[in-house]
């Protein structure tokens, strides 16, 4: 995926300037910002949900707009930050719809399909939630469901706004290490939008900073994750320690 | 990530939960049901029929012109039958689609004013011109007048850019204020019309299935629609599911969203020139299907089709026998049956 030139903004806010940025398989980045900085916006521009006003997205060498609609569903799938649920799909049914762009013209899915759902739903342990109507779901759960028909789109590019949104700590830290697991033994790519350095930290092999006016910074995580541009990135000073194995990043009180 | 569940148990479920085998249970049944429904239809009536005068009177009717009684019962029935049949199941259809376009199950096929226009150009011919070949014609126009408006107005909401519940709050809000002006034209149009033409213009109003043709263009308009409806119906799940997302999963959104449109416009237009605006099916019958055998569209958008054509012609058979020989309209009955049931829903639905 090759961002080239992009610019965004909203209204007269602009929010990104001149970005170049080149997201190659096997990478996982992780986009950090302050609220408002245009992570969200960003994502969905690279997904195809907005238009884009100046600058350049491709694919495969293939400029976003070219790709049809069905093709690009099977390159790059999108977790869009929240969902409402108007009707009383089961989460069975809402992992399958993930399998529409494989398949073609015919009218029920195959078994194939249904086998590649429950495996999703198994990986994401709501297997046990299946036929459960989406709309009685708690947060977290409905959060890991939709990751489940991520995982059923099986495509090579994910880009997901805030994946670990409502899950509790344990779930959290096996969605990442499931993500992490995509990108180093399946080569797919994951950017994502995250609020929490730490998980960002432990998974990320590239990371993606909004300054908010324009600016932004790109690179890999281990030059980018530091108290300094954090500090500046959110507005708030940031201290980085080692913990035994770990690093963590807390803010100053 | 562990589950409990043993390979075999799972296997199970997956069968018992696949939509495919759901449908190939219930549309046969729904089929048989339809059948019924017609043949309880002309069999029911001030002189009732039995089932071999029924088979005597189908042969004559067959060969030609009827000319024994129940040759000719058989021929009004029938044709009564068929008229309402087609009515309720594009009604339903109409109800699907509208509920799937605005993702919200409590949307019916008026809702958007489209019967509101239907009705202004009916009453306007029967006040002005009283001719009743003509009025058809008129509510067909005025329905169509105002789903172009609609289209007009709500072009770039339909195409699906920005709100990201993807509601379409602009489409549903520009119609119910253009059905709420229909409304007014409505009020002003009985106020000033004389009493002779007053019965007429609140019967056609209620809906009613007394006066009506059989004709064949309802019938292509359903069958062109449905088959259209059946074609995108796994769009149309991811639709209802993802909103303006959809377009990640590989679905034209926009103009799934234009289609899914004009397609219940002309159902509604259809059904509500042919029989005037019978309430109530297009609401319930949709929601009692999916009630019953979950919101996936590759089933739900032929049950409740069949399911809408067979209560509508069971209604009508209640509405003409059960205080014979007077005739009620057949929209009291469709109303007297789909408001309780409808508050019951409600009710179920907020328990949960």
């Amino acid at each position: 995926m090759d961002i080239r030139a992009l610019n965004l903004s909203i209204g007269k806010r602009v929010l990104v300037e001149q970005l170049n940025w080149r997201v190659q398989p096997g990478e996982c980045w992780c986009i950090i910002g302050r609220n408002g900085a245009g992570k969200s916006t960003l994502l969905r521009t690279l997904a195809g949900l907005r238009p884009i006003q100046s600058g350049q997205v491709s694919l495969r060498d293939k400029v976003l707009q070219d790709w049809p609609l069905t093709q690009l569903a099977r390159e790059r799938s999108f977790l869009p930050q929240g969902r409402a649920d108007a009707f009383a799909y089961s989460a069975l049914d809402t992992v399958l719809s993930a399998r529409h762009p494989y398949q073609d013209t015919h009218y029920w899915e195959n078994s194939d399909d249904m086998e590649l759902a429950m495996t999703a739903l198994r990986d994401l342990d709501v297997a046990d939630l299946a036929e459960r109507d989406v709309r009685s779901l708690s947060g977290g759960e409905r959060q890991r469901v939709a990751i489940a028909a991520l995982l059923a789109q099986d495509a090579q590019w994910m880009l997901l706004d805030e994946p670990a949104n409502a899950l509790d700590l344990g779930h959290q830290v096996s969605v990442m290490q499931l993500f992490a697991r995509l990108c180093t033994e399946k080569n797919k790519a994951v950017v994502m939008v995250s609020h929490d350095l730490n998980m960002a930290y432990r998974i990320a092999t590239h990371a993606l900073l909004l300054m908010g006016d324009g600016s932004w910074q790109a690179g890999p995580a281990d030059s980018i994750f530091n108290a300094e541009q954090l500090s500046a990135c959110l507005g708030h000073p940031i201290e980085r320690f080692r913990h035994g194995e770990q690093t963590l990043f807390l803010p100053q009180n | 990530m562990t589950v409990s569940l043993s390979s075999s148990r799972l296997r199970g479920q997956i069968r018992n939960m696949t939509v495919a085998r759901r449908a190939g249970v219930v549309l046969p049944i729904l089929l048989m049901a339809a059948l019924g429904s017609v043949l309880f239809a002309c069999v029911c009536g001030s002189v009732s029929l039995s089932l071999g005068e029924l088979w005597q009177a189908l042969l004559e009717l067959l060969n030609g012109a009827p000319t024994t009684l129940p040759g000719s019962l058989l021929e009004l029935r029938l044709g009564r039958a068929l008229t309402g049949f087609v009515t309720g199941a594009t009604l339903a259809l109409a109800g699907v689609m509208m509920q799937a376009l605005l993702r919200n199950p409590l949307a019916d096929p008026y809702v958007l004013g489209i019967s509101g226009g239907a009705s202004v150009g009916a009453l306007a011919t029967i006040l002005f011109f009283g001719s009743f070949w003509l009025v058809d014609v008129a509510a067909f126009a005025g329905a169509i007048a105002v789903a172009l408006l609609l289209f007009g107005l709500a072009y770039h909401d339909l195409r699906g850019a920005g709100s990201t519940d993807g509601s379409a709050p602009v489409l549903l809000l520009t119609g119910v204020i253009v059905a709420t002006g229909c409304g007014a034209l409505i009020t002003l149009m009985l106020s000033i019309a004389p009493d002779s033409r007053l019965r007429g213009m609140v019967f056609w109003m209620i809906g009613d299935l007394s006066n009506t043709q059989s004709r064949y263009v309802p019938w292509l308009i359903l069958a062109v629609v449905l088959l259209f409806a059946m074609r995108n119906a796994r769009s149309v799940n991811i639709a209802a599911m993802h909103a303006d997302n959809a377009s990640t999963l590989g679905v034209n959104i926009g103009r799934l969203r234009q289609l899914l449109f004009l397609c219940s416009a002309l159902l509604t237009a259809s059904a509500v020139s042919n029989a005037g605006s019978i309430g109530f099916v297009g609401l319930i019958m949709p929601h009692i299907c999916r009630f019953a055998w979950g919101a996936d569209h590759r089933l739900l958008i032929p049950a409740a089709t069949l399911a809408g054509g067979c209560f509508l012609v069971l209604a009508d058979t209640v509405a003409r026998t059960v205080v014979a020989p007077q005739q009620l309209p057949v929209g009291v009955i469709t109303a007297m049956v789909g408001v309780p049931l409808f508050l019951l829903q409600l009710h179920q639905l907020q328990r949960r």
